[in-house]
């Protein structure tokens, strides 16, 4: 530069914050406090996410929260779906958004499950509670390409056959010889048919091949530490154990730091992250 | 050719006064920036808006100890005789609070485009040169277009000031980003202070430095003037106010998770953050989105946040992660010396000493990573 202040201004660029808007297509009704959403863009479609990826989704003046998708991978009409839990402010507010509700989405962010990586292997799947909604575009994903797997195994579970999301596709999922499903609860009703106890119950009873195994694993932290520690007792290596980790996120882009965990920017190096590295860092109290 | 004596370019150093570096901040005005400078205000060097080199800290330094910051009359007239303030430059590059978004229910909003003029930065010390290299590396990636850090920084015309009398609580020769300035300057100052009037080695460090220099008075430095300078910027880094233990810093955090120290140090934090929000690197941010009482229309906005703040980590349904006052100090240290080489492949600390000075109980970082050397 020979003159003046350096640097031609640049072109006003679209902030990364700023909140893309999606109309709310459809509501399921999941549970009692979750349902599931399909957004679809008003305008330009944001990139589709993979399975295990996360959106932040803004209901307008409240606030947003990091979501997970929980659609089939499939689908690729521009849509997003989101299965969302009604436990504070904002994810109350996006919970309750009607059709024809406008809801801002940024993303998608982080790391997959990366299914495709697992190609040629079997699958076990472990979901406790609403760590379903983000295994379920793996499930359909896998299902989807069934042919470049072996054996594809999901062990759900719930605190009571109430809290189930996905309950209709877990009772088709059950009829379904393409994929070996176990459902347990915490607390049993009357009528049920399922098993009692925690997921690594099943877990561990389940005749793995560790050579060819590939875990992958969402729900509540101690859920994963167990979980993968039941798996690491069958032989199975901690590289091959994808858990989906959850820290509060504010940016989704490496930006506002609340997300860490050790060396790890959980937006950008996860959600999902291998066990071996994951494994040495939760076993540290509140690192 | 300079419109003034020789090319100091062919040189590489010139020699100007006191009346030039007035100079300098008038041309800098004229060229369209905002010029930002150390200041004295409320009985401290602060960083604020100049209008004239008249209004520098001229014979003013600091005395600095853990917990303890005073300015005093210096005897001579030196306008960069005082080590780092309570502020950084993040202040600038980073604003404390920013607006992302504003928007209406139906439609799509945007960040309100703020094209505020560029800023001069005059008087930036090797240290925190090298922490605005370092929010460049945290804040300033290119993957993410629409970046306001991107658009603030871009175009900053900086003015660093080499460090000839390192203050008490200085170590930026352990962090290797001082005393000397640079690289990523326009020009670089070393302050003269020998016989009277300060006077003022200029080193030329891009074109656009070349280009401003030319408009301001100036002399072709002596090789003695040079060697002197350099003579006395390398001295400084011998007699540094603090030192970090000579080991790999990022490997003994590692080491250290479980160590007693963190409860030892958690007895005398108040968790009180102040060494977040002085510390020039540390550029933790919270999302406040707002809406006016109508509901129509709706804000988005960042500001600075504190790992030391209880809800920083909160999850729903398992609260916050790191809830102990010792999870809140381990975090902070074992980031900013140690996870920060794995998250940005490069240490998060400058050496500027701000947290010791700004530590209402005078904790000190490299005490503390001594002692956890010494333990080792």
């Amino acid at each position: 530069m020979t003159d003046g202040p350096g640097g031609a201004p640049a072109a006003p660029t679209r902030s990364f914050m700023a909140p893309n808007p999606y109309r709310v297509r459809s509501r399921v009704v999941e549970s009692p406090d979750s349902a599931t959403l399909c957004l679809e863009p008003v305008g330009a479609a944001l990139r589709t996410p993979q399975p295990g990826e996360f959106m932040m989704l803004y209901a307008f003046g409240v606030g947003e929260a990091a979501i997970s998708i929980s659609g089939d991978p499939t689908v690729t009409d521009g849509s997003i779906t989101h299965t969302i839990r009604a436990v504070g402010a904002v994810s109350r507010a996006l919970h309750d958004a009607q059709p024809g509700a406008i809801v801002g989405v940024r993303g998608p962010f982080g790391t997959s499950w990366g299914l495709e990586t697992a190609a040629g292997r079997d699958l076990v799947m472990v979901a406790g509670g609403v760590g379903l909604c983000p295994l379920r575009p793996a499930v359909l994903g896998a299902l989807a390409g069934r042919s470049r797997y072996g054996k594809v195994t999901l062990i759900a579970g719930a605190r009571s056959r109430d809290d189930f999301v996905f309950a209709a596709q877990l009772e088709k999922w059950a009829q379904d010889p393409q994929i070996e499903l176990h459902v347990t609860v915490d607390v049993p009703v009357q009528g049920w048919r399922g098993e009692v106890g925690l997921v690594t119950e099943p877990l561990r009873r389940l005749a793995l091949n560790p050579e060819r195994t590939t875990a992958f694993l969402c729900g509540p932290e101690p859920m994963l530490r167990f979980g993968a520690e039941a798996l690491l007792a069958k032989g199975i290596a901690a590289r091959d154990i994808r858990v989906s980790l959850e820290r509060n996120m504010q940016c989704g882009i490496g930006w506002c730091g609340h997300c860490q965990l050790g060396p790890l920017l959980l937006c950008r190096d996860g959600p999902v992250v291998t066990y071996d590295v994951a494994g040495p860092l939760l076993n540290v109290k509140e690192l | 050719m300079s419109a003034y004596g020789e090319d100091s370019r062919e040189s590489g150093a010139a020699v100007f006064d006191t009346a030039a570096l007035q100079r300098l901040v008038e041309v800098l005005i004229d060229r369209g920036y905002r010029v930002i400078g150390p200041t004295l205000r409320d009985d401290a060097i602060v960083l604020a808006e100049l209008e004239s080199a008249a209004e520098l800290p001229r014979g003013w330094g600091v005395d600095v100890g853990p917990g303890h910051y005073r300015v005093r009359r210096r005897g001579d007239d030196a306008a960069f005789g005082h080590s780092a303030g309570p502020q950084s430059w993040k202040q600038f590059l980073h604003p404390p609070r920013q607006r992302m978004w504003a928007g209406t229910r139906d439609e799509t909003g945007d960040a309100p485009d703020a094209q505020a003029p560029p800023y001069a930065f005059l008087g930036v010390r090797g240290c925190d040169l090298a922490a605005i290299a370092t929010l460049d590396r945290v804040l300033g990636r290119s993957e993410y277009p629409g970046s306001d850090f991107v658009s603030r920084r871009r175009g900053v015309f900086v003015v660093a000031v080499n460090c000839t009398e390192p203050g008490g609580l200085c170590f930026c020769a352990s962090m290797g980003t001082g005393p000397a300035a640079g690289p990523g300057y326009d020009l670089a100052l070393t302050e003269r202070l020998s016989g009277g009037e300060p006077s003022y080695l200029v080193e030329v460090g891009s074109e656009r430095g070349a280009d401003v220099l030319a408009a301001v008075p100036h002399r072709m430095a002596g090789s003695d003037e040079i060697d002197g300078a350099r003579a006395d910027v390398d001295a400084a880094a011998h007699h540094m106010g603090r030192q970090m233990p000579e080991t790999d810093l990022r490997e003994l955090l590692v080491a250290s998770r479980e160590s007693p120290q963190w409860e030892e140090v958690a007895s005398r934090c108040l968790t009180c953050g102040n060494c977040t929000m002085v510390c020039p690197t540390c550029f933790c941010t919270s999302t406040e989105d707002v809406s006016d009482l109508t509901g129509e229309h709706a804000e988005r906005w960042r500001h600075w946040a504190s790992c030391f703040e209880f809800d920083f980590t909160y999850v729903h349904g398992g609260g916050s992660v790191r809830q102990s006052g010792a999870s809140r100090y381990r975090h902070w240290l074992t980031h900013k010396l140690g996870t920060w080489h794995d998250q940005f492949g490069m240490s998060g600390c400058v050496g500027c000493g701000r947290c010791i000075a700004w530590c209402p109980t005078g904790i000190d970082i490299t005490a503390e990573m001594n002692t956890m050397a010494g333990d080792d």
